[in-house]
Formats: structure tokens, C-alpha cells, sequence
């Protein structure tokens, strides 16, 4: 080593120290995200934007559903009392309910006293001699009904029957049955409640925390036993287990494959220090991608750290080739540099054209991903490059492998025998992808979701027992004030009343149902006549039917009242069990208000977006929203970016291998087992019935990018020079560190790194087999390095 | 057949003769009036109910049909004056009035329950379910009988003061409730034959 070298290796330590450092200290700094948001676009429509918030801290996004199962019945509807009068007292909760009558006085109140502004039959004509008339008829023909003896103490107070039209209007939508005094499931077999939290679903530490809470609860009552349990479900619930278990699969992964893998280096090199050397371009790749995403994103995913572990399998590869390929010596080493670096630069080149497709991703995940992989990979090649060579200690060398390499230098002699097959099941597998194409690819946002199959049928369990609202239907109404958007809202209800009437829906709700807008509280308060006025027109009202005029005293007082009474503010709705509908159907954010009305659809059928877009033309500012076709629309839109990224990468790899090589021919070559491997693999995983997400895709991706290595040691300009056989040994060690690495991912119940796991494992193992099997043979004999 | 068991036929059926004449004669025990009730608890039936209420110058009279279904299904139907259907099905009561439904959850509605179930509970003959929320006497015999309900729930018993249900056999024939606030009401059962 000349003087000159060693003095530059030195500058190339010291700047690689100095490099870990800048890395380790952006990296605690930075903060790791399990949610939804590396899902969501960067730059969002109008309804992508609403879909996000309510994802964020909607309404829906608020609520937890709770199951208490086993034990008894009296027992379970005990629990649920008891948890549920410990959870009204925390702070966590905006409401908490079982079925319980808890708010019924509060909110009978708010409805009763405030009837003649809330009441939608109110208008001029009610009060008409007619109109009482009407109106008077029905409510002594609802005496006769057992519910008469509800309204019968109401009836001087109400004898138009407001109160009675205000509480059909509530309770529209079905509840769970009632058993031993608490919610139950339809087969009677669980208990349920229905929470909703103050903290929006997003906040996972605030969500963790209500969960506890809950728990707590419920172990606290009395009569909680071993054979009674809770079960938890909803949007928060959902993220907080994600969150745990992306972290806990993303430290055991780690921690079995970097096992894996040292143990399977430790066979080869039989050297400590150097399997210790070996992993310091790991570690620096791992650390420059964290830095790298953390600087680009502001935050790192989850599940970037998980693809990063299966990394470790892809970055461990440059110091294999840079150990085996030179095992002899310093001078190999040098000679090294200078015969294989090249090849190795180009597949890194390769890797990041490949990877660098996925930074224009709309999706902040995939993009993540992209460039987790380029710094990565360039960190890992750097090192192995320029800091590694220059930390070996002089007499280092490994275990020596040239009988494993020449045994595969026989092996692949008599690989060409396998060109025919090899052709043949390629064959296969293009029928089976153009025969497949409709159904390669999943286009549902769901199959993202790394909740496990069980807790989603726990899930559709629950809300199926609840009847709870799976918010999938929206109409908003956007404005620049309350008023103004309370009002649209009462526009909208109206139109949506006749759907309803239609059958198209079977109901719907609206803030301006508890707090109508003040215009519609003044018209139907200017629709109520004088007291002289009103009582004129009773005494007529009253002809023909068994009551006396007289009787209705009561109700002339409080006509007369709600004429002169306050309009209703947000205020008045405190601790009633309406406010907080209020409080998640209108929403202010800086200057834009929004009023949502939630749509039931009919039992058993969907709602036909057409018509309600059609029934809701003309009206600007009032946009329908199916929140599940919007974020399937999304996330296929993702896809198929995805896919022509992809692509984009392709060329783009193809056209960097043109530039170098200006062999058309000779690149062909090179593609052609990269291409196989990926086609095989698709076909493999249809033939399986697994449907392809995105995720999928990054993991053929880096097909490429790996198997580009190897292509690449296979070609070789002239076919009689021979492919030493410690290159061919380098390549099965670094395959096999590579499938360590991904196939645990295989494993994970998380299906985004599943998916990764099981196109990159067998895809890479495809990509050697492929390059050897169409390699050029050689016609000499492989010189014995 | 043997002589022997010729005349051993005739001594039963003379024993059960008598038998039977003892429990007639006897005052009926609420355990028999239910015991009778139970073992025929299904049944449709045709109703007038007259309401006599305080704030109305004139009783309301309206008529329909009843259907019970055992264990717990009482269905009765309002046709006039307004058609109304009111279903009590175990915990819930559902009162459907033209295109409206409601349901109630009895838990909520002591008071209702509690005159819904007087009918029910008489008709399926579960003497349970009746003295949970009311004493129960008893009057009359196997032809004619009263059952004299009052309430045991305080809730209850501010909205019902009794309730009085005659019946022959094992029929009901007609309900009489009182409130506590002076109204009342008179429904008259009559019991179909199915065919």
C-alpha cells in the first residue's frame, strides 16, 4: 500500500465516522409513524382531503366499540354498567354508551323546550284552524296506542304532537337489543358499548391510552371474573394494534434475520472480525436510509423500518463479493477493485434507477421506500468501496470456499441442460400472467391494511351486532359560515327526506336536525300566531273533536313563549347526548365550515351514487362522497402509478445499461433473466391466489435491482473467458443472505411486508437460476484462481 | 279382553269421574289458573278496547286483533280507528303507525312494560314473569275467575293503579286497567277458532 493510498484511506474513514454521526443524530431526532398517513396523497382532491380528515379525526375515527364476552348474561349486562359508569367519569371520553337512559332527561328537555324551533312541521299552516285540526286528530288517535300513555301527560303542552315527531326523527336508526338492562348482540351471546373518544383516531398515544383506560375499567368492576372478557375494536384501536405490531414484527425480524444471516456468514468466512467487517456497510446503509427518509419526510414509517431489516439481506452482499471475490490477498484486493467494482457499481446504479422510479410516487410510503433503498444501497457500496478495504487488518483473510466455488463452476457447466425446461416453464408462466391480467393486481385500499384477518372479522362482528355507522356515505356542505352551511344542510335534508321517502334511503342524519340554522328557527318562530290569535283558532280546531278548548291553556303559555324565546345556540346543547353529534357533523377549520349529513343505505343494498348526485344537482357546495369507492379510487390510482413508475424504472435501467454497454445485445442479455425472474414470480403468486398490491411491486423492483448483479457478473464480453468460480461462490452467498433477509418476511402477518417477502425470496433465488441457466458457456475450462 | 280387566277400566274411569268433580268444586289455585293458561298459549284473538280518558270528553273505542305466540310474541293490531300494529317481542316493543316505526326498549318504559306484560304474561301462563312486577289474587273458579293485579314497582304504580283480568277456563275474556290517575280502560277479548 503506498503512502498515498493509506493517507486517503484515512480521510475516508474519518469522513465515514463523521458520516454515521450526522446520520445517528438526524436519526434521534426523528419520529416513527405506524398510521395511515404514508397512505394518504401529498397532494389531495377536495374529497380526498375530507376522506383524510375523517380518517384522521372523524367521527368515525373516534369510536371504539367494545364486546364483553363470556360468563352470563346478567353478568356481562352487569360489566357493562359497571365499566361504562367508570368510563363516564373520564375525561378520555366524549360519551360512553350501553344503552343506559343516561342523557334521557337532559336530552327530552332540550327537545321538549325548544319543540317549536326544532319541530320541521313547523310552519305557518300547523297553526291554521286546519292544520290544528289535523294535528289535534292524530295525537288523541295516538291515546288509543300503549305509546299514548307516554304522550298523554304531554298532550295540553303538545297537542300537535311535535314532541312525538322530534323523537321519530332521533330515533331513526336501529339499536342493539336491550338485555338485563345493557346492549347486547342480536344472538345475545356479548355485551356492547359504544365509545367515542375526545382524541382523534390518528393520536395513537392518546387512543393506547383510552384503551387502557377501558381495560382498567372493566377489570375494576366487581364480578369481573377469568371467564368474562373484553374485546376491543375500531379505527383507533385498530392503529394502536398496528402500531405494536409492526414494531414488535419489525424488532423480531430484525433480530432473527441478522442472526440468520451472521450465522450463515460465520459458515463461510469462519472469522469473526470479518463477519464483523462485513456488517459495517449494513449498518451504515440502514443508518443513511433512516437519515435519508427523515430529512426528505419529516417522519419515518413503520413499515419502512421493516423493509429496511430485509435490506440488511441486499446490503451485506457488497462486502460478501469484496471478501470472496478477493480472498487471497491485499494485491487481489486492488485487483479487485479494479476487475469487479465496476460490474458492482453498475448493479448499484442499476438498483437506484430502479428505486429512484419510486421518489415520484404520490404515495409518501412508496416514495419513503425509494429512498430508504438509494441511500441505503449507495451508503452500504460506498463503504465496501472506499472505508472497508482500508480497515481489513493486513494478513486478513476468510475461510477459503474455491471447492464450493468450483463445485458450481461444474454446475453450471451442466446447467445448459436446462435451458429447454428453463424455457418451457417460462412459457408457462407468460400464459398464466396475459391469462390472468384482469386479476393480478388487488385495487382495494384494504389489502394495505396491516390489521390481521381476525381483528377485521372481530371488527365487522361488532359493528354488525352495533348497527353502528360505518360513515361510507357522506354529503357535505361547505361554507364560510355556521349559518351558512346549517343552512344548506336543511336545503340538503329536505331533498334527501323525499330519497327517504323513495326508499333509495333508509335514513340520514344532519347537524341542523339538534341545532337548526338561525333562519329556520326565526321562520318557524315568525310561524307561530299571538296568543289571542292562536286560542281563536283552537276553539274553531277543537269542533268535532272529544276536547275541550280549555284544556289547552298549557300550550297557549308556551307558544307563547317559544315566540319570544332566545334562538338556540351550540351552547345549549351541553350535556346532552346531541352535542356531541353536533360536534362531529360540524367541523370548523380556519375560515371553512362543513356540516355532514351521514347516509344509512337500505338494508342490504348500496346506495346508487347516480341517483343521489342527481337528487343533489344545482346545489353548489354539496358534494356526495362514498368514502370506500373514494379510497379504492385512490389507492388503484396509486397502483397504477405505481405500475408506470415501475416501468419508467425499467427503461430507465435498460437505457443506463445501453449507455454503458452500446450493445443492444449484450443488454438484452443482461434483462432477459432479470424479466424471467419477475414473470415467474407474478405468475407464482397468482397461481397461489395472492392478488398483488403495491407492495408487491416494490418487492419485484428490487428483483431487479438484485438479480442485476448478478446478470451482470454472468456477462461477460468475451464467452471464453470463464466466470471464476469464488465470483459464482460471492453470488450463491449473497443470494442466500438476500432470501435470509426477505423470506422471514414471508412470515409476517403484516401483509405489506408479507408481500415483499414473498416476491423478493423467490424472485432473487429465480434471477440466479435464470442468469446461470442462460448465461454464455464458456468453452475453456475456469482457471483455478 | 278378559272380564277382570273390563270392570278394573270401569273403576278408573270412575275414580277420574270423581276426581275431577272434587277439583271443579274446590276454589282454582293461581298455579292451575297458569298451569291451564300455559299448556294452550297460542292464539288469535279479536279485541274491543274502550279508553276512558280524564282530558276527553268521549271514550275512545278501538278494535283489532291479538296474536300470541309463545314464549314471549304478542302482536296486536289496531285496524280501527287508526291502523297502528304494536309488537312486543322478549325486551322490545315495536309500534309501527303508518310508514313510522318506533322501538322501544322496555327497560326505558316501566310503565309500558308493565301493562303490556299483565296481558302477555297471563296469556302464556307464566306466573313468573307476573308476580315479578305485581301481587297477583286470585278470585272465582275454573268457570269464571279473576286475576286482580296490582304493582309492586313503585314506577309502575304511579302510572297503573290495577289491573283486573277476567277469564273462563283457560281463555281470557277480558282486560280492565285502572290508572293511577283515574283513567282507565276496557278491552274485551274474543278468542278466534282458528281453523
Amino acid at each position: 500500500m503506498t503512502q498515498h493510498t493509506r493517507h486517503r484511506g484515512i480521510t475516508a474513514i474519518v469522513l465515514w465516522l463523521v458520516f454515521l454521526l450526522v446520520c445517528i443524530g438526524i436519526i434521534s431526532r426523528t419520529h416513527f409513524t405506524t398510521d395511515l398517513s404514508a397512505f394518504l396523497p401529498r397532494s389531495p382532491t377536495l374529497e380526498q382531503q375530507l376522506l383524510m380528515d375523517q380518517l384522521r379525526d372523524g367521527l368515525a375515527s373516534r369510536l371504539i366499540l367494545v364486546g364483553i364476552e363470556g360468563a352470563d348474561a346478567p353478568t356481562r349486562a352487569r360489566l357493562s354498567i359497571q365499566t361504562a359508569q367508570r368510563l363516564r367519569a373520564d375525561p378520555a371520553f366524549a360519551s360512553v354508551n350501553n344503552g343506559e337512559p343516561v342523557n334521557a332527561e337532559r336530552d327530552r328537555a332540550y327537545l321538549f323546550d325548544n319543540r317549536y324551533l326544532l319541530s320541521p312541521a313547523i310552519m305557518p299552516e300547523r297553526f291554521s284552524e286546519a292544520g290544528l285540526n289535523d294535528a289535534l286528530g292524530d295525537s288523541i288517535d295516538l291515546l288509543a296506542s300503549p305509546a299514548g300513555l307516554l304522550v298523554k301527560s304531554i298532550l295540553p303542552r303538545d297537542p300537535t304532537g311535535e314532541m312525538v315527531l322530534l323523537l321519530d326523527r332521533l330515533n331513526s336508526g336501529s339499536q342493539p337489543k336491550l338485555i338485563d338492562g345493557a346492549w347486547a348482540s342480536r344472538d345475545g351471546t356479548r355485551a356492547l358499548m359504544l365509545l367515542q373518544t375526545r382524541a382523534s383516531g390518528s393520536d395513537t398515544d392518546a387512543q393506547q391510552h383510552a384503551m387502557a383506560v377501558i381495560q382498567h375499567a372493566f377489570e375494576q368492576s366487581a364480578g369481573a371474573s377469568a371467564s368474562a372478557q373484553l374485546v376491543m375494536t375500531g379505527p383507533g384501536v385498530f392503529s394502536v394494534t398496528s402500531r405494536d405490531t409492526i414494531k414488535r414484527q419489525v424488532t423480531r425480524l430484525s433480530i432473527i434475520s441478522l442472526t440468520l444471516i451472521a450465522t450463515l456468514l460465520l459458515l463461510v468466512y469462519r472469522s469473526f472480525s470479518a463477519l464483523g467487517l462485513g456488517m459495517l456497510p449494513v449498518i451504515s446503509g440502514a443508518l443513511a436510509g433512516i437519515a435519508a427518509v427523515s430529512l426528505g419526510f419529516g417522519e419515518v414509517h413503520g413499515i419502512t423500518l421493516g423493509f429496511g431489516t430485509a435490506l440488511i439481506g441486499e446490503a451485506v452482499d457488497y462486502s460478501i463479493y469484496l471478501f470472496v471475490q478477493s480472498e487471497q490477498n491485499n494485491t487481489d484486493r486492488q485487483n479487485w477493485l479494479k476487475r469487479h467494482w465496476p460490474t458492482i457499481r453498475l448493479g448499484v446504479l442499476t438498483s437506484i434507477f430502479g428505486f429512484a422510479s419510486l421518489l415520484l410516487s404520490g404515495f409518501p410510503g412508496l416514495a419513503q421506500l425509494g429512498l430508504y433503498a438509494i441511500a441505503g444501497l449507495v451508503a452500504a457500496a460506498t463503504v465496501t468501496r472506499f472505508v472497508l478495504p482500508s480497515l481489513l487488518p493486513a494478513h486478513f483473510r476468510i475461510h477459503d470456499v474455491s471447492a464450493i466455488g468450483l463445485m458450481l463452476s461444474r454446475g453450471l457447466k451442466r446447467a445448459t441442460m436446462l435451458r429447454w425446461p428453463a424455457a418451457i416453464v417460462l412459457m408457462a408462466a407468460c400464459i398464466v400472467v396475459v391469462t390472468h391480467r384482469d386479476s393480478l393486481w388487488n385495487d382495494k385500499i384494504a389489502s394495505l391494511s396491516p390489521v390481521s384477518q381476525a381483528d377485521v372479522e372481530l371488527d365487522t362482528r361488532l359493528r354488525a351486532d352495533m348497527g353502528a355507522p360505518d360513515v361510507r356515505y357522506l354529503v357535505v356542505v361547505s361554507g364560510t359560515s355556521q349559518e351558512s352551511v346549517l343552512s344548506t344542510a336543511e336545503q340538503v335534508s329536505a331533498r334527501l327526506q323525499t330519497q327517504v321517502e323513495m326508499g333509495e334511503l333508509a335514513g340520514f342524519d344532519s347537524p341542523s336536525r339538534y341545532l337548526p340554522s338561525a333562519a329556520m328557527q326565526d321562520a318557524r318562530q315568525n310561524s307561530l300566531p299571538d296568543r289571542s290569535e292562536l286560542e281563536a283558532r283552537l276553539a274553531q280546531a277543537v269542533q268535532g273533536l272529544p276536547v275541550r278548548a280549555a284544556l289547552f291553556k298549557p300550550f297557549l303559555d308556551d307558544v307563547e313563549a317559544a315566540r319570544n324565546q332566545p334562538l338556540l345556540q351550540v351552547a345549549d346543547l351541553q350535556h346532552t347526548s346531541m352535542a356531541m353529534a353536533v360536534d362531529a357533523l360540524l367541523i370548523q377549520q380556519n375560515q371553512q365550515w362543513r356540516a355532514l349529513l351521514p347516509l344509512t343505505a337500505p338494508e342490504g343494498v348500496d346506495i346508487h351514487a347516480d341517483r343521489l348526485r342527481a337528487a343533489l344537482k344545482g346545489m353548489p357546495d354539496v358534494l356526495f362522497v362514498d368514502m370506500k369507492a373514494e379510497s379504492d379510487r385512490l389507492y388503484s390510482g396509486y397502483l397504477n402509478e405505481a405500475i408506470m413508475l415501475s416501468l419508467g424504472g425499467l427503461a430507465a435501467i435498460i437505457g443506463l445499461l445501453l449507455l454503458v454497454f452500446r450493445s443492444p445485445l449484450r443488454v438484452l442479455r443482461i434483462i432477459t433473466p432479470l424479466a424471467a425472474a419477475v414473470i415467474t414470480v407474478t405468475a407464482g403468486l397468482s397461481l397461489l391466489g395472492q392478488q398483488m398490491i403495491i407492495l408487491h411491486l416494490v418487492g419485484l423492483l428490487l428483483v431487479v435491482a438484485v438479480g442485476s448483479n448478478y446478470a451482470l457478473f454472468f456477462d461477460r464480453p468475451d464467452p471464453h473467458t470463464p466466470i471464476l468460480p469464488r465470483t459464482l461462490a460471492s453470488m450463491l452467498f449473497a443470494n442466500l443472505t438476500t432470501v435470509a433477509g426477505f423470506g422471514l418476511l414471508a412470515f409476517s402477518n403484516v401483509s405489506i411486508l408479507q408481500a415483499m417477502g414473498v416476491t423478493v425470496a423467490p424472485g432473487v433465488i429465480l434471477a440466479l437460476l435464470y442468469a446461470a441457466i442462460f448465461a454464455r458457456q464458456s468453452n475453456g475450462y475456469p482457471s483455478h484462481a | 279382553m278378559t272380564p277382570f280387566r273390563y270392570f278394573q277400566l270401569i273403576a278408573l274411569a270412575g275414580l277420574a269421574l270423581t276426581l275431577s268433580t272434587v277439583v271443579q268444586a274446590a276454589p282454582l289455585s293461581l298455579a292451575q289458573l297458569m298451569a291451564s293458561l300455559a299448556k294452550s298459549p297460542q292464539g288469535a284473538a279479536t279485541f274491543t278496547e274502550t279508553k276512558t280518558i280524564s282530558i276527553l270528553e268521549q271514550p275512545i273505542v278501538s278494535s283489532g286483533e291479538l296474536l300470541f305466540i309463545a314464549p314471549d310474541r304478542l302482536e296486536k293490531r289496531t285496524l280501527k280507528p287508526r291502523a297502528e300494529t304494536v309488537v312486543l317481542d322478549g325486551d322490545t316493543l315495536t309500534v309501527e303507525r303508518g310508514l313510522r316505526k318506533h322501538v322501544l326498549p322496555l327497560k326505558n318504559y316501566p310503565e309500558v312494560a308493565g301493562m303490556i306484560e299483565s296481558i302477555r304474561a297471563t296469556l302464556a301462563g307464566d306466573r313468573k314473569a307476573l308476580e315479578k312486577i305485581y301481587h297477583v289474587a286470585l278470585n272465582g273458579d275454573h268457570e269464571r275467575w279473576t286475576l286482580e293485579l296490582t304493582p309492586l314497582d313503585a314506577k309502575v304504580g304511579k302510572v297503573i293503579a290495577r289491573i283486573r283480568i277476567e277469564g273462563t277456563k283457560d281463555v281470557v275474556r277480558s282486560v280492565n286497567i285502572l290508572q293511577a290517575d283515574g283513567d282507565s280502560s276496557q278491552m274485551t277479548i274474543e278468542k278466534l277458532l282458528l281453523p
